[in-house]
C-alpha cells in the first residue's frame, strides 16, 4: 500500500518575460528556498530532489541536474530529472510523489524551471527547426476542429483569454498583469495563428517553481497546512496515426479517468472545487473541460460562456491566471500542481476559492500526448460520497 | 544498513543491441528490437505491461522532444501509463523500483537508447557544464578525465600502468561478449607503447564512441516466476550526486559512490561480480577504491564501457551484464554501477542477487 503524500511546502519565484538578475542556480534555489521556508525545513530535511523542465535546448545546458544540483542543495543526494515535454512539470510532481508513496523517503524537494529568455523558444518548440511553426502551429488546427465540432461561438476563446488575466491580476507572481484587459482588447490582437490572437496565447516566460512533499509524520510536524495527494495520473499516445483525435486524445480521457477512479470521484464537476488545467491557449479550456470529463462533448464552452470556470463560478479554472499569464515550459505543469495545493490548503491569497476542499492540477504536452494530473484535498482521506 | 524495501522486484527479462560505432537506422529501431525481445521473453502481450520508463538525451540526437519518437519502439496504443528521465536508463530503472514499491502494479518496462554517432560527443558533453562559470573555458569530457587521470597519478593513488591494466583486462574480456565493440587481446606493454591522446590518457583510455540501446521487465515478487525460470533480485538502489565543480571535489575519490554502498550495505555478504560504468579507465581505480570490492570479485567481465558505450543505455547494460551472469549461475551476489557527468560526479548502485525471493 502507497504511503499517503502531503504537499507541506509551496515556493515560486516572479514570473516575467527575462528574469536576467538571476542565473539558473539562482532562479531554482529562489522557488527551492520559498517552498522550504513554507515548509519550515531547510536542505538538511530532504531526502531525495527531484527536477524537471522541457527540453535542455531551450536553455543550451545538458542535463541541467548536474550543474544545478550544488544551488539545490543536492551534494551527497539522489537527484535526478525528468522530461515529458510540456507535461514535465506535472509528471515531476507526480515522480516526487511517487517516491514518498514509495515509504523509501520521507521528504522530497521537487522543482519545475524554465528560462527561456536565455534562448529561443519557437526553435526549440518546432524541434530545433528554423522557422517552425511553434507550439501554436501545432495546436491551431485542433482548436478550429474543436470550434467546428461544438459550434462554439467565436468569443469563448475570447473570454477565457479575459478571465484568466483577470483572476493574473491577483496573483503576484503571475508574469502578465494586464490592467485594462478587456474583451475589445482580445479581440483587436494580431492573429497569430487562426483562431488564436495574440492575446488569447500564453507569453514565453523565466521562473521555477518548486515542492516540498512529505508523508503523515512529515505533514504532522509541519506548521502549515497540508494537501494530501489523493491520486496521480498520466497517460501517453502517440503523436499522430490514422484514426486519432486529438481534440479529444485518447490518452487525456483515460488519464483523468483513472485519476477520478483512484480517488473516489464520480461527478467531476460536482465533486472538484477547483483545477489548474494546462490551458496555453484560450480554446483549451473548453476542450480539456470536454476532454477530462468535466463537461460532456459539446458542452465544455457554455461552462466558459456561463462564467461557470469564473472565481466564484461552480468549476473556477485557473484562479492562479494559469499559463496563459505565466509560462516557463518547464515548470507550467508544475505551477498548475502547485496552485491546486495552494487552493485547498486555503492559501491562495486573493485568488483562493472559497471553501475549496478538493482541487486537480494538470498538464500536457507534444502533440497534446502526454497527458499528468494529480488530485490533491483539504484531507487525508476525502468523502466524496 | 541496507534499504529494506517493502515489496520484492525481481529482473524477469533483459535485452540489448550491440554497441554499433554507427547504426544506420532511427533510435526507435535500436530500441524496437529489445523491447520486442523482452516482451517475448516474458510470454506478455505488450498491453499488460503496467508501467514504462524510458531513459534518453535529446542532446545526442541534437533534436529537442527527440524521445517523443522513442514511445513508437514501445508502443502507445492504447495509451499507457510512461514517463521518460533525461538521464542514463538506470535512473529510470530506479523509479521502477521505487514505484513497484506502491504494491498496485506488478510489471514495468524500462529502457534506455542512444546514439552518439551523429555528434561529436567530446564537444556535446561539454554542454553539461555549468553555462556560466565552465562552458566558456572549453572544458571537455575528455580533458576533464584526464585533469582525473592527472589528480591520481600525482596522489601516488594510481600509475599510467594501472590505466592500461583496466584497458587490457577490460579488451580481453570483450573477446567473449558479442555486443562488445572494441574488442583485443593487448598487454599492458604493449597499450603502454601507443602514443598520448589527451595526457596522460591514450586513445584506449577513452570510451568508444557508440550507438545502442538496452530494455529490461522488472516484476513484483508475486509474479517473477511465472515470467521466467530465473529471476534476478533486485536487493536496492541508491544513487547520490557530488558537486559539479571540479575544484570543490576530491578527483581521487568517489564520496557518492561510498554513501550509495554504505547504504545498500554492499559489504553484508560477499560480491561476486561487479560491473562498473568505467567510462575513462581512471575511474575504474577510484571507484575499486571506493567499492572495496573484495578479492575474488569479478569486475566488469562483459569489458565494460570501455568495450562498448551506448551513452543513456550504459548504466543498464551494467545492471543487465551482472543480472545475466546471476541468472546464468555465475555468480550470487552482484553489483552494478551507473554514473552521470564528468569525472564520476553522480554515481549510482544496484545490488542483485540470485536464488529465491
Amino acid at each position: 500500500m502507497a504511503v499517503p503524500c502531503a504537499v507541506v511546502g509551496l515556493g515560486q519565484t516572479k514570473y516575467s518575460r527575462r528574469r536576467d538578475d538571476v542565473s539558473l542556480d539562482g532562479l531554482v534555489r529562489e522557488a527551492a528556498l520559498r517552498a522550504l521556508e513554507d515548509a519550515g525545513a531547510d536542505f538538511s530535511h530532504l531526502d531525495a530532489i527531484v527536477i524537471g523542465k522541457a527540453p535542455d535546448a531551450l536553455e543550451g545546458v545538458m542535463m541541467p541536474e548536474l550543474s544545478l544540483c550544488d544551488a539545490l542543495g543536492a551534494i551527497g543526494k539522489p537527484i535526478y530529472r525528468v522530461h515529458t515535454a510540456g507535461s514535465v512539470g506535472a509528471s515531476t510532481a507526480v515522480s516526487a510523489a511517487t517516491l514518498v508513496e514509495s515509504g523509501l523517503f520521507n521528504t522530497v524537494l521537487t522543482v519545475g524551471y524554465e528560462k527561456q529568455a536565455e534562448g529561443n523558444a519557437t526553435w526549440t518548440l518546432s524541434g530545433g527547426r528554423s522557422g517552425g511553426q511553434g507550439a501554436g502551429g501545432t495546436f491551431a488546427p485542433w482548436m478550429r476542429s474543436y470550434i467546428q465540432q461544438s459550434g462554439a461561438p467565436d468569443y469563448i476563446g475570447w473570454m477565457v483569454a479575459v478571465k484568466d488575466r483577470l483572476n493574473a491580476l491577483k496573483n503576484p507572481y503571475a508574469h502578465l498583469q494586464i490592467d485594462d484587459i478587456s474583451i475589445e482588447k482580445v479581440k483587436d490582437s494580431a492573429m497569430l495563428w487562426e483562431p488564436i490572437r495574440f492575446l488569447e496565447s500564453c507569453p514565453s516566460s523565466d521562473g521555477a517553481a518548486a515542492m516540498v512533499l512529505t508523508n503523515e509524520e512529515g505533514a504532522r510536524k509541519s506548521a502549515r497546512p497540508a494537501a494530501w495527494v489523493i491520486s496521480h495520473a498520466k497517460r501517453t499516445e502517440f503523436s499522430q496515426f490514422p484514426g486519432r483525435d486529438p481534440v479529444r486524445p485518447q490518452a487525456g480521457v483515460e488519464c483523468s479517468k483513472a485519476l477520478y477512479k483512484k480517488a473516489g470521484i464520480t461527478n467531476p464537476r460536482k465533486q472538484i472545487d477547483a483545477a489548474e488545467l494546462y490551458v496555453p491557449f484560450s480554446w483549451y479550456e473548453p476542450m480539456w473541460l470536454e476532454g477530462h470529463d468535466i463537461a460532456e462533448i459539446g458542452e465544455g464552452w457554455k461552462m466558459t460562456d456561463e462564467g461557470a470556470t469564473e472565481i466564484g463560478g461552480d468549476f473556477p479554472v485557473n484562479p492562479s491566471g494559469g499559463v496563459l499569464s505565466s509560462n516557463p515550459i518547464g515548470a507550467s505543469g508544475m505551477i498548475r500542481c502547485l496552485e491546486a495545493a495552494n487552493q485547498v490548503r486555503g492559501t491562495a491569497g486573493e485568488y483562493q476559492v472559497e471553501g475549496a476542499k478538493t482541487a486537480v492540477g494538470h498538464a500536457y504536452g507534444g502533440a497534446a500526448q502526454y497527458f499528468a494530473m494529480w488530485l490533491v484535498a483539504s484531507e487525508m482521506n476525502p468523502d466524496f460520497s | 544498513m541496507a534499504i529494506d524495501a517493502p515489496i520484492d522486484v525481481a529482473i524477469v527479462a533483459t535485452s540489448q543491441t550491440p554497441s554499433y560505432r554507427h547504426f544506420d537506422d532511427t533510435e526507435v529501431a535500436l530500441i524496437m528490437d529489445c523491447v520486442n525481445d523482452v516482451i517475448t521473453q516474458v510470454g506478455m502481450d505488450r498491453h499488460d505491461i503496467d508501467f514504462t520508463i524510458a531513459g534518453s538525451c535529446d542532446y545526442l540526437s541534437g533534436m529537442p522532444f527527440a524521445f517523443v519518437q522513442n514511445i513508437d519502439a514501445v508502443g502507445a496504443w492504447p495509451p499507457v501509463y510512461e514517463n521518460h528521465v533525461e538521464m542514463d536508463a538506470a535512473w529510470a530503472l530506479n523509479e521502477a523500483w521505487i514505484r513497484l514499491q506502491h504494491g498496485d502494479i506488478k510489471t514495468v518496462l524500462v529502457s534506455g537508447s542512444g546514439k552518439s554517432s551523429p555528434g561529436r560527443p567530446r564537444e556535446v558533453f561539454h554542454l553539461q557544464t555549468d553555462p556560466y562559470y565552465s562552458a566558456p573555458l572549453g572544458l571537455d569530457s575528455v580533458s576533464a578525465a584526464g585533469i582525473q587521470a592527472r589528480a591520481l597519478i600525482d596522489s601516488g593513488k594510481a600509475s599510467e600502468e594501472d590505466f592500461a591494466k583496466v584497458v587490457s583486462r577490460s579488451r580481453r574480456d570483450a573477446l567473449h561478449n558479442p555486443n562488445a565493440q572494441v574488442a583485443a587481446d593487448k598487454t599492458v606493454d604493449e597499450l603502454l607503447a601507443e602514443p598520448y591522446f589527451s595526457e596522460p590518457l591514450r586513445r584506449h583510455d577513452l570510451p568508444p564512441i557508440s550507438d545502442g540501446a538496452a530494455a529490461m521487465i522488472i516484476s513484483t515478487a508475486d509474479v517473477a516466476n511465472d515470467l521466467c525460470d530465473s529471476p534476478v533480485w533486485i536487493r536496492g538502489i541508491d544513487h547520490r550526486m557530488e558537486s559539479h565543480f571540479l575544484g570543490l571535489r576530491d578527483l581521487t575519490d568517489s564520496p557518492s559512490t561510498r554513501i550509495a554502498a554504505e547504504n545498500l550495505g554492499i559489504h553484508d555478504s560477499p560480491i561476486d561480480v561487479a560491473e562498473l560504468c568505467v567510462n575513462y579507465s581512471p575511474e575504474e581505480v577510484i571507484l575499486q577504491n571506493a567499492l572495496g570490492l573484495p578479492e575474488g570479485c569479478l569486475v566488469n567481465p562483459s569489458g565494460g564501457p570501455l568495450a562498448g558505450h551506448p551513452v543513456m543505455a550504459t548504466g543498464l547494460v551494467r545492471v543487465i551484464e551482472a543480472a545475466k551472469r546471476i541468472a546464468a549461475g555465475h555468480a550470487q551476489r552482484g553489483l552494478a554501477h551507473a554514473s552521470s557527468g564528468a569525472c564520476l560526479q553522480q554515481n549510482l548502485l544496484c545490488v542483485l542477487e540470485g536464488g529465491d525471493v
